[in-house]
């Protein structure tokens, strides 16, 4: 599969308080992320995982190393457009991203900066806001809605751009689990359907159940990397980070420890309590 | 139990008169009771936070009664400040209300406007700083130095340090990361069994309301859905998931392998409980 | 409490006066209020006044909502009246007492005074009841264009005009939220003389601030990643066209104004 972003060696550093040592967010993370699949990234708060999700379309530049977006180098000033037209960006709070007062009108306003003709623009509104199951609400004034419902216009924003790839940066850090939900379903039918490649920054575990690839951060390195099945299975290797492996992975695991021939993979509650039924079956 | 504030018959209503008028809070009667800790568990929108800002008096009934140990809170309306200083409230994300130059004057804002002076004022700010782990060095820094997660904890000790009889939490843990909400939590469970404090934690998190509380309300548009132990309440998980809650994971998974014929109590909401059950049956199991 | 403020509040619509292009309803304001500042007979501003009235049938907005616009300048109406009326030197007067006195030409400036600036504000709010925020900065940013050339930067004045619109109701909703976080802690913004009064707004401004820098630093980063640099090579949404609709209103624009011109030529 082709790449959709790669990393290499890729440093990042916070300048430094007065006389402090610069902070390094980032010590030397190499990464290839496949077009079209579905990747979270899980960290404990301050291992980076937001730094490295802010290199991905040169909002940060590297400090060593470097970032490609679609074979192109982050660093070359002269395709930032492109590459921020490529991977689109969704923030933590609502409503710190939503620039106009209309849903139509912030819809457009990546579209508008991109020059594109005015019917085009509107066709792409249109059916960015049919895409994230928005398009009632278009003419709408965003502070009235849910904190789910800015977050999807938000992501139409982006979508908007028609990009290849969306990074969500802890998107769904402010939202209830109602919000959570639709923000969750919606990305993973643009990624079924669309083919939009999908990073998924958070600290919920429960996001990663269905994801196609787990990378967790720590200590701005990358400390894991797999399916969620190989990457929830090492309980204690999650804890040692300060992240917990679900509910599912934690039962079985003690089960394990106390005898129970149980696989640890067994990630859905409905997996889970197959596993069980069958081992207690089984004695 | 006594009951320390006794919610009767509350209703608050918005825009009275006008196209938008709605009831956030309709008819609501409950009490709470002197040192439990409560989890209050609802929608958005569900009249969560509206009905806590009538606990310490920020909005006022449009009809019905808040008491405080037994004393209507807007009896007498000019003292309703005092109020605030018995049930402390704690809003969803507190660092973004710290404004003073040092950590120390920040926690101080409560007490003082409360009157307390000298030793007592000193000694009322440190123990609420020690209480959420800030450390004594951090107490002259400046608030916005610190990290996120520290700011929350210094916002929950400014409320902390009014001693409060009753303490409500909303959305204490919303936005950290899981070692970061165990350990506030942890906190707040320390601070309940020491101080013997009356605490109500708001949170949309069915598993943390699971893991803390020893009594759930459960709202639902505006009104009382369910109120019991958490067993007693997640005995009833169907109707929770219907009313479009979420159930605790551990209680799925129990509720799941209760379909598939084993004999498990479905209302287990811990790790630990259905690891019990589990082993039970399998010693059950063997010595058939 | 603080959410009752109506700051050019916009009521929306489907009427004529809706679908004028921004453009031409800023035009005949600003029309409007040349013909005001030119009436000087109860002629005229019988005219200026019957303009208004057809305007505002046609917009569908209530009276009710239009006089309420007024009663935060009620202030300064009744002042500009007051001054008018005791302080005009004239040939005749009507009422005299100590140094107030009330001649004839301050009745008349007084009544006219007080009818023009009603007049003015109604006239504008008319136009902030029916034109979108939005529309309205795209309006003054299309009719401001040819200032460029001089390096104006019209663009950036819009952007930054249509955000702080953007932004009003959630630092409104956030002001709300400081505040009442704020009276929990013990508060008091009712009590105390005016320097005490300031002081307790402390807690509510610096929270207040940090929180808007704050957002302003994300929206910002926020827009840059949706790839905005500045108003080159930007398309829009909605194109602003002038339609039949809109030349007709402005040439009645100009027929008043001529007319309201032509009457004082005449002395009238």
């Amino acid at each position: 599969m082709p790449t959709m972003i790669e990393t290499s060696s890729l440093r990042f550093a916070y300048p430094a308080d007065e006389g402090g040592q610069p902070v390094f967010a980032l010590r030397g993370v190499d990464l290839k992320i496949e077009k079209g699949s579905f990747v979270v990234v899980l960290g404990h708060n301050g291992s980076g995982k937001s730094t490295l999700a802010k290199t991905f379309n040169a909002v940060l530049l590297p400090a060593g190393g470097k970032v490609y977006v679609e074979g192109m180098d982050t660093l070359d000033e002269s395709l930032l457009l492109a590459i921020r037209q490529r991977v689109g960006m969704v923030f933590q709070n609502p409503d710190n991203q939503i620039v106009a007062n209309v849903v139509e009108e912030d819809v457009a306003f990546a579209p508008e900066n991109l020059g594109v003709p005015s019917e085009e623009i509107r066709q792409r509104v249109d059916n960015a806001l049919k895409a994230v199951d928005m398009y009632e609400f278009v003419t709408h004034a965003p502070h009235l809605l849910s904190g789910g419902q800015k977050q999807r216009i938000a992501i139409a924003g982006v979508i908007a751009m028609e990009p290849d790839c969306i990074v969500l940066d802890e998107a769904t850090a402010m939202l209830d689990p109602i919000g959570r939900q639709e923000v969750l379903s919606t990305i993973h039918r643009l990624n079924r359907e669309k083919g939009i490649t999908v990073i998924l920054i958070t600290h919920h575990m429960n996001e990663a159940e269905d994801a196609d690839r787990v990378i967790v951060m720590d200590d701005g390195k990358v400390a894991m990397d797999g399916t969620p099945k190989e990457v929830f299975t090492q309980v204690d290797h999650l804890r040692a980070m300060g992240l917990t492996a679900p509910d599912t992975v934690d039962l079985l695991d003690r089960l394990r420890k106390d005898g129970l021939d149980v696989p640890l993979d067994a990630l859905t509650v409905e997996e889970c309590a197959d596993a069980i039924t069958r081992a207690v079956a089984g004695n | 139990m006594e009951p320390i504030l006794q919610i009767k018959n509350l209703t608050h209503t918005y825009g009275v008169g006008t196209p938008f008028q709605r009831s956030a809070v309709e008819d609501m009667t409950f009490d709470v009771y002197q040192g439990e800790f409560l989890g209050i568990i609802g929608h958005t929108g569900s009249g969560k936070s509206t009905l806590i800002q009538h606990l310490n008096g920020l909005l006022k009934p449009t009809s019905g009664q808040v008491l405080l140990s037994g004393k209507d809170i807007w009896a007498e309306p000019k003292k309703i400040r005092d109020v605030r200083f018995r049930v402390g409230l704690v809003f969803q994300y507190p660092e973004y209300q710290l404004f003073e130059e040092t950590v120390y004057k920040d926690i101080a804002f409560g007490p003082i406007n409360m009157g307390k002076t000298g030793e007592e004022l000193d000694r009322c700010i440190r123990e609420s700083a020690r209480l959420v782990g800030i450390r004594d060095d951090q107490l002259e820094k400046s608030p916005f130095e610190l990290s996120g997660g520290q700011k929350r904890r210094v916002a929950l000790a400014g409320v902390l340090a009014m001693e409060p009889e009753v303490l409500i939490l909303d959305e204490p843990t919303a936005g950290l990361d899981p070692a970061g909400r165990e350990n506030l939590m942890a906190n707040i469970r320390d601070f309940h069994r020491n101080r013997h404090t009356t605490v109500i934690l708001v949170s949309h998190s069915m598993d943390e309301i699971a893991q803390n509380v020893d009594r759930i309300l459960v709202l639902k548009s505006a009104h009382v859905l369910m109120s019991g132990t958490p067993a007693e309440v997640f005995a009833r998980a169907d109707e929770l998931m219907t009313a479009g809650l979420d159930v605790p994971q551990v209680t799925r998974i129990a509720m799941a392998l209760k379909a598939r014929g084993l004999d498990i109590n479905p209302a287990v909401y811990t790790v630990d409980a259905l690891e019990q059950e589990l082993l039970a049956l399998r010693k059950g199991g063997a010595a058939c | 409490m603080l959410k009752d403020i109506t700051l050019g509040q916009y009521f929306p619509g489907n009427t004529v006066a809706h679908k004028l292009d921004p453009r031409t309803k800023i035009l005949l304001v600003v029309l409007y209020i040349v013909a005001l500042f030119c009436a000087k007979s109860l002629l005229t501003y019988g005219l200026m006044a019957l303009c208004l009235a057809v305007c505002v049938r046609i917009s569908r907005v209530g009276v009710k909502q239009l006089v309420r616009g007024l009663k935060p300048v009620l202030v300064i109406i009744i002042f500009t009246g007051i001054l008018n009326l005791f302080f005009t030197p004239g040939d005749r007067y009507i009422f005299e007492w100590g140094f107030l006195h009330v001649s004839d030409t301050g009745l008349r400036s007084a009544v006219f005074m007080v009818l023009r600036i009603m007049l003015l504000i109604m006239g504008t709010f008319l136009m902030t009841y029916t034109t979108s925020p939005i529309s309205l900065t795209d309006g003054l940013e299309r009719l401001l264009n040819g200032l460029k050339k001089l390096h104006v930067p019209v663009h950036e004045l819009a952007m930054m005009m249509s955000i702080a619109l953007r932004f009003i109701p959630t630092l409104i909703e956030e002001t709300d939220k400081i505040m009442s976080a704020q009276k929990a802690r013990g508060a008091d913004f009712e009590s105390g003389n005016l320097i005490q009064k300031a002081k307790a707004l402390i807690p509510i401004l610096v929270p207040l601030f940090i929180s808007a820098f704050r957002r302003a630093d994300e929206l910002a980063t926020a827009m840059e990643c949706r790839c905005y640099h500045g108003g080159e090579g930007r398309t829009k949404l909605h194109v602003l066209k002038y339609q039949r609709r809109d030349y007709i209103a402005l040439t009645a624009g100009v027929l008043v104004v001529t007319a309201v011109l032509v009457l004082r030529h005449f002395g009238l």
